[in-house]
């Protein structure tokens, strides 16, 4: 971290808001609710000014005014029909819009969502593999699968074989779970040590400048 | 009455105000007295550091970054290691910014890795911002990169880049690695993979890790980095420490209290279950 006044000053709000946040770990306080509405307030704004520069400046009043690229108005016209849900009288309008987005986002979306969820993920778990380590993984994961989805079978009642399935299934999710949880711990953690060590740099920055 | 409490109880009934105080003094510890951690590298990242490795001087890369700084302390050095090994070999560089706070954070961070190269912006990478709707934008980019982004995150017409006059669309990459943190990383498997055939890698949090395990193995990303584990592990292939490898002795130290915490806790209800059922 560079040592000058202008740099530690910024840096000293950083962390006076970083410990702002920590305090709520104590219990709500006035510090942490000043740092919660600034977080909102700054990012609302940024995300604001950001939407209009990248959003509706160039898709709309450059591509119109400036290009005029006239087809524009049509989807320029269903957004504002959107705006037809604040109404409780004329909402109606507003689903011509949104039929049109759904009709267009579903038509990309499912047979893409085939292929990746279910064609791609049954060929990735069924899929010959040569050597040894490989075979015993490609093993594994297949009766996991199939015990984890026997787990999901409630036509039947869990005794017998499906009863071993199932419980074999309930230990394969608890595992996936455990490597879940470990995972998130882990991000959390990231998170905290960041700050940590963010800290640690600016003290060790305002020692080093004031002695 | 807490004072009539039996032993077991007490043990699952900690305030948890005094886990919070016990991991702020874990996290104290490396950073007063800073120790190191052997970092074994897994398969799947190796396989993004090989797959950057292997490309010629000049090859095309697309780095998306597509984090905001709520993830930044696990994305942020897997992005900064490939960054320095991309410039490193003198790739070039695509990169987008999907996530609507991350702009600002990559246009400090490439601009500061590419002065410490010698690197020139237009010349050896180009950084072409931000658009709403991820989605859109990534079919918007497999058809051609100036249809989503006209000009780049400095307002310069995309045309006018001297690094962009023959790259157009996915075809023109070697490979896209998403540093996600968020659903956007689906976007690049569904749009980016599945639609373009364009090889995907990922670099995501730790939260989202176990998620995309089931597509490395059938192959629809190549390569995964999985939180600061992950980024730890790059570093080491780089043999260049960073911000994730200074973190992981704090990983140790804050994840062996979360494991005496499960023990203490498991005691404690076994304990509990065993003295109800002696009672009953």
């Amino acid at each position: 971290m560079e040592a000058n006044w202008g740099t530690l000053l910024w840096q000293g709000g950083a962390v006076f808001l970083t410990l702002a946040v920590f305090s709520f770990l104590y219990a709500d306080n006035p510090f942490y609710k000043f740092a919660e509405r600034l977080w909102v307030g700054v990012t609302t704004g940024y995300w604001t000014m950001l939407l209009y520069h990248q959003g509706f400046r160039d898709k709309v009043i450059v591509p119109i005014v400036y290009e005029q690229k006239w087809y524009y108005l049509v989807p320029v016209l269903l957004g504002l029909l959107m705006w037809f849900r604040l109404s409780p009288r004329l909402g109606w309008v507003s689903r011509y819009a949104l039929g049109f987005y759904v009709g267009i986002s579903t038509g990309i979306f499912i047979p893409l969502a085939f292929k990746t969820a279910i064609f791609l993920q049954v060929e990735g778990t069924i899929r010959p593999v040569a050597g040894f380590w490989p075979a015993v993984n490609f093993t594994l994961a297949l009766i996991g699968v199939v015990c984890a989805l026997a787990y999901f079978f409630f036509s039947r009642p869990h005794t017998g074989v499906l009863g071993v399935m199932s419980r074999t299934g309930i230990y394969t999710l608890m595992i996936g779970f455990g490597a879940g949880f470990g995972l998130t711990v882990m991000g959390r953690v990231a998170l905290l040590v960041q700050r940590v060590i963010f800290m640690r740099d600016y003290f060790v920055s305002l020692w080093g400048s004031l002695f | 009455m807490r004072d009539g409490m039996a032993w077991y109880d007490r043990l699952l009934n900690i305030d948890r105000r005094w886990i919070y105080v016990l991991m702020a003094l874990v996290v104290i510890v490396p950073a007063v007295r800073p120790f190191t951690v052997p970092v074994g590298i897994s398969g799947e990242v190796r396989a993004v550091h090989e797959a950057i490795e292997a490309q010629p001087a000049g090859g095309v890369i697309h780095l998306a970054i597509d984090y905001d700084p709520s993830t930044l302390a696990e994305l942020q050095p897997m992005a900064e290691a490939i960054l320095h090994q991309c410039f490193d070999k003198d790739l070039r560089l695509v990169i987008t910014a999907l996530s609507q706070f991350g702009p600002a954070m990559v246009d400090e961070l490439v601009t500061r890795v590419a002065t410490e190269h010698g690197k020139q912006r237009d010349v050896h990478y180009a950084f072409l911002g931000y658009k709403p709707y991820p989605a859109i934008t990534i079919l918007a980019m497999g058809s051609d990169y100036r249809v989503p982004f006209p000009t780049d995150y400095y307002g310069t017409a995309v045309d006018a880049i001297p690094m962009m006059q023959d790259i157009h669309n996915f075809s023109d990459v070697a490979c896209v690695v998403s540093l996600a943190g968020g659903n956007v990383a689906d976007m690049w498997i569904q749009y980016g993979n599945a639609k373009y055939g364009v090889p995907v890698a990922l670099g995501v949090t730790g939260v989202m890790a176990s998620d995309y395990y089931p597509y490395l193995q059938s192959g629809q990303i190549f390569g995964l980095l999985p939180g600061v584990k992950g980024a730890a592990e790059y570093e080491s292939l780089r043999e260049r420490p960073g911000q994730a490898s200074r973190g992981m002795p704090y990983q140790v130290t804050s994840h062996l209290l979360i494991i005496i915490a499960m023990i203490v806790a498991n005691v404690g209800y076994i304990a509990q279950r065993r003295a109800h059922a002696g009672g009953r």
